[in-house]
């Protein structure tokens, strides 16, 4: 039985490699900011209340090329609904947790801290508090993107335009799905997405960033269905 | 504005982790369901991709040509190999570069 000081260094331990992309991620996402004309408080106090790099990104993306808020700020919820499925993972561990402590602990889920914390959970299953590991990951990770956000908007004050740092953006997102390339059903359901947002790219409120998404989904569905 | 739309975003984020966590039976979301959610990502950032490397700031397409296209595919084939994010943003931007300040 491991302590719960134990757990938790397990969790920063086990997390660690993941610092090699959340670091760059999150200065970029903190330059990009900066570089797309944002107040750089507002830049960072994102990293605070969504806590979620891609669609931090996205958002601003949206607004600065003209999107209505509500398109913005639907696109992060389906860009986070993602986390549904953590949490519908994670809950089975979480379980034996009070109301509040469960509620607390959320905030600090992210696609790598539940990564590597359920490939712990999965191994561990007696340990009696197994939530240290994942407050060692997610806390871990919280304090790496708020410090990597704000390098971010500082360096990207210095960074010249000429550099098109924008560009950036597509590449970071293409570092995140490009191992599903390996997939051929993913890869189809990517086309369908990309190929959709080309065609609704004109729409109104930039809600091709919704469009798409919905049409994708919808064949991922029938692929689904096909599978089986 | 933007504060409370970011607030409302952070609230709407926050609730995509702690509802099933906190608020519901973990058998509510069927099977179905979490096999589709497993392709969110596939199914959203495509939609990102796309627009930012095949249409330019002032809404048209870019040539077959553009730097934009050559990063692109330079990232997509050392992220494919590589497995590693890092090395993925800096050759798509490094090649991005080299296309527009040496070409």
């Amino acid at each position: 039985m491991l302590s719960k000081k134990q757990l938790f260094t397990r969790g920063m331990i086990d997390v660690a490699p993941h610092m090699l992309s959340v670091i760059p991620f999150g200065i970029i996402c903190g330059a990009i900011g900066v570089e797309l004309g944002f107040n750089p408080y507002l830049v960072y106090g994102m990293s605070i209340i969504i806590f979620g790099g891609a669609s931090q990104i996205v958002y601003l993306q949206l607004l600065s090329g003209g999107a209505s808020t509500l398109v913005a700020v639907t696109s992060v919820g389906v860009i986070n609904s993602r986390h549904l499925l953590y949490g519908a993972v994670l809950s089975e561990y979480l379980d034996k947790l009070s109301f509040l402590k469960k509620l607390l602990i959320s905030y600090f889920i992210v696609d790598q801290g539940f990564a590597e914390s359920n490939k712990f959970f999965k191994k561990n299953k007696t340990e009696q508090h197994l939530h240290y590991h994942l407050i060692g990951t997610g806390g871990t990770l919280w304090v790496c993107w708020q410090v990597a956000t704000i390098s971010g908007i500082i360096l990207g004050s210095f960074v010249p335009e000429e550099l098109g740092l924008k560009f950036a953006i597509p590449l970071t997102f293409i570092a995140i799905v490009v191992q599903d390339l390996k997939k051929l059903d993913h890869v189809i359901v990517m086309l369908v997405c990309g190929i959709s947002s080309l065609l609704f790219f004109d729409a109104p409120f930039k809600s091709y960033i919704l469009i798409s998404p919905v049409i994708a989904l919808f064949v991922a569905a029938l692929l689904l269905r096909f599978k089986k | 504005m933007t504060w409370l739309s970011i607030t409302i975003a952070g609230i709407l984020t926050y609730m995509t982790r702690m509802t099933m966590i906190a608020l519901v039976r973990r058998d509510l979301l069927g099977e179905k369901i979490k096999a589709v959610l497993a392709y969110v990502p596939s199914a959203v950032f495509p939609a990102i991709i796309f627009p930012a490397i095949f249409i330019n700031d002032y809404g048209v397409y870019i040539d077959m040509n553009d730097p934009k296209i050559f990063g692109a595919i330079v990232a997509i084939l050392v992220g494919y190999f590589s497995k590693n994010v890092i090395a993925t943003i800096f050759s798509g931007l490094l090649s991005y570069w080299f296309f527009i300040f040496i070409f």
